[in-house]
């Protein structure tokens, strides 16, 4: 599995992005293996202020459908459009053009809580 | 769930080899999927796919009552089965309700082999051993049968194995397998075939709505078996396929899974398969409660709907709207690989079960419009 060494993550399977003030969030390579076929997103709306661990999004493969969780607390300020007509970006390019949400965080101090790659590595053995 | 619980079929080292995703389905670690659901589901559409059965159960019904005794167990007439052909049938409890659907074959003429949902195969067994035994001896069947006739039961699951291989090519794998000398078996016809040494059922039936077979063998043979069928199937595009495609490919065919669609509180005229209920037979279980929802015509309808905007699929236990007012709920529902499209079955009270008409399913909280359809979604061109 593929687990790029610059970002963060989740033990929910989310990867963040540091992008000056915001964050990018996604599912890792792991959850999309995992869901395969993803058949539909449900994105989160913009403005939307969440805490951490908030259910904010929906990825539904053709089995299940899972919730997507904020990494840390923030507000919602781009949402990945491109999902709604082609959600099987997500399986293609997890950490490309297969993000999700961007974030917009209250405090970077946050960002400590996550874990880096090896930690990340070490969940999904 | 304890270890004890959870069975494996003879096939499942082989699934493990295969990369297969296992999971948990009726106390049996079956693959739900090895590479992708949806690619496992075209591959059936437009080839060849494989998947275990093997957990699915095994029951003999033999004796020179069998016959007879049976045909009051079952909603279809087994007087219609010649040797070596199966109908789809019921068994029902008193209430008209669904214990189990299955295919029942004549293999003798005094020897019927049903084969059963996996999650109902110990229930099936007690109902109709305690029906069997409420005759006047163990040995013999249920009242009205001449007092010589003998009928006797007993469960096969666990020496049997199988495999359902469906698609359109499965007449070359089945000559790659067997030989062009030999026939497939026509429609819903079982023929015994000498194969490596070994013997085995081959039933042309199945649950996918391509054309396909399906295989019983020992448990013993069933690697071997599986190993062949993807060897020889190879060139010819073959997959193995797991239940996550066996759940899609059923689904666009709107053939209904019990469980979901059926279930000891629905009969089968509520979910339109009266088709397989021969009322003119003069004793079954169930007959007259079927006959009163016939009478009274039936309070709910299971019925099949197509979403009308692209979104997000409809799952089973979403409850289902009508102007406003709830009306029913899903029992199965998906995106189907076939149409991209979310398509599904619900039960709906009787008065809104038309087809054309108009209902939404409320997914988190959101309503989404969706049309009545008639089945099936998926049509062969």
């Amino acid at each position: 599995m593929n687990v790029p060494d610059d970002l963060l993550y989740t033990e929910s399977h989310e990867w963040i992005k540091r992008e000056g003030e915001n964050i990018r969030v996604g599912i890792t390579d792991h959850a999309q293996s995992e869901l395969t076929d993803v058949v539909y997103v449900e994105l989160p709306k913009m403005d939307r202020q969440a805490n951490a661990k908030e259910a904010i999004a929906v990825v539904e493969s053709v089995k299940a459908a899972s919730d997507i969780y904020t990494p840390v607390k923030g507000t919602v300020v781009e949402v990945n459009k491109a999902l709604e007509a082609d959600p099987g970006l997500i399986n293609r390019e997890p950490y490309g053009q297969g993000w999700i949400f961007i974030l917009k965080i209250d405090n970077f101090d946050d960002l400590k809580q996550l874990k880096d790659a090896a930690a990340y590595r070490k969940q999904t053995g | 769930m304890s270890e004890a619980a959870q069975k494996r079929t003879p096939l499942y080292d082989e699934h493990v080899r295969l990369g297969a995703k296992i999971v948990l389905f009726a106390e049996w670690l079956m693959p739900v999927q090895y590479t992708s659901i949806v690619e496992e589901h075209q591959a059936v559409r437009n080839n060849v796919g494989i998947f275990d059965i093997s957990h699915m159960g095994q029951l003999i019904v033999e004796g020179s009552g069998a016959r007879e005794w049976l045909n009051t167990m079952l909603t279809n007439n087994i007087d219609k089965l010649d040797v070596g052909t199966g109908q789809y049938t019921f068994l029902l409890n008193e209430r008209g309700g669904v214990i189990d659907d299955l295919i029942v074959y004549r293999i003798e003429e005094q020897k019927f082999l049903l084969v059963v949902n996996a999650a109902r195969t110990d229930e099936d067994f007690a109902w109709l051993q305690k029906h069997i035994k409420e005759g006047r001896s163990p040995d013999r069947p249920s009242r009205g049968l001449e007092s010589s006739a003998t009928c006797k039961l007993s469960n096969r699951s666990a020496n049997f194995g199988g495999v359902a291989i469906q698609g359109p090519r499965v007449a070359e794998l089945f000559h790659a397998l067997f030989g062009d000398d030999v026939d497939l078996p026509s429609r819903n016809h079982i023929v015994d075939f000498p194969f490596d040494g070994t013997s085995v059922s081959v039933a042309r039936t199945g649950y996918t709505g391509e054309d396909g077979v399906e295989v019983f063998f020992r448990a013993s043979d069933a690697v071997k078996f599986w190993n062949a069928a993807l060897e020889e199937g190879r060139p010819l595009g073959i997959k193995p396929c797991g239940l996550g495609a066996r759940d899609t490919l059923r689904l666009e065919m709107c053939y209904p899974l019990n469980g979901s669609d059926l279930s000891p509180q629905r009969n089968p005229i509520e979910a339109g398969l009266g088709f397989f209920v021969d009322l003119t037979k003069s004793k079954f279980i169930g007959r007259d409660a079927l006959l009163q929802t016939k009478e009274s015509g039936p309070q709910e309808k299971l019925v099949s709907f197509r979403m009308k905007e692209k979104g997000p699929p409809p799952r089973p236990h979403y409850a289902v709207f009508n102007n406003g007012e709830r009306i029913g709920e899903v029992t199965s529902g998906t995106i189907s690989p076939s149409l991209n499209w979310g398509v599904g079955m619900a039960y709906v009270s009787a008065s809104h079960a038309k087809i054309g008409g108009e209902i939404d399913i409320e997914i988190r909280e959101r309503k989404f419009p969706a049309t009545i359809e008639k089945k099936p979604f998926y049509k062969k061109l």
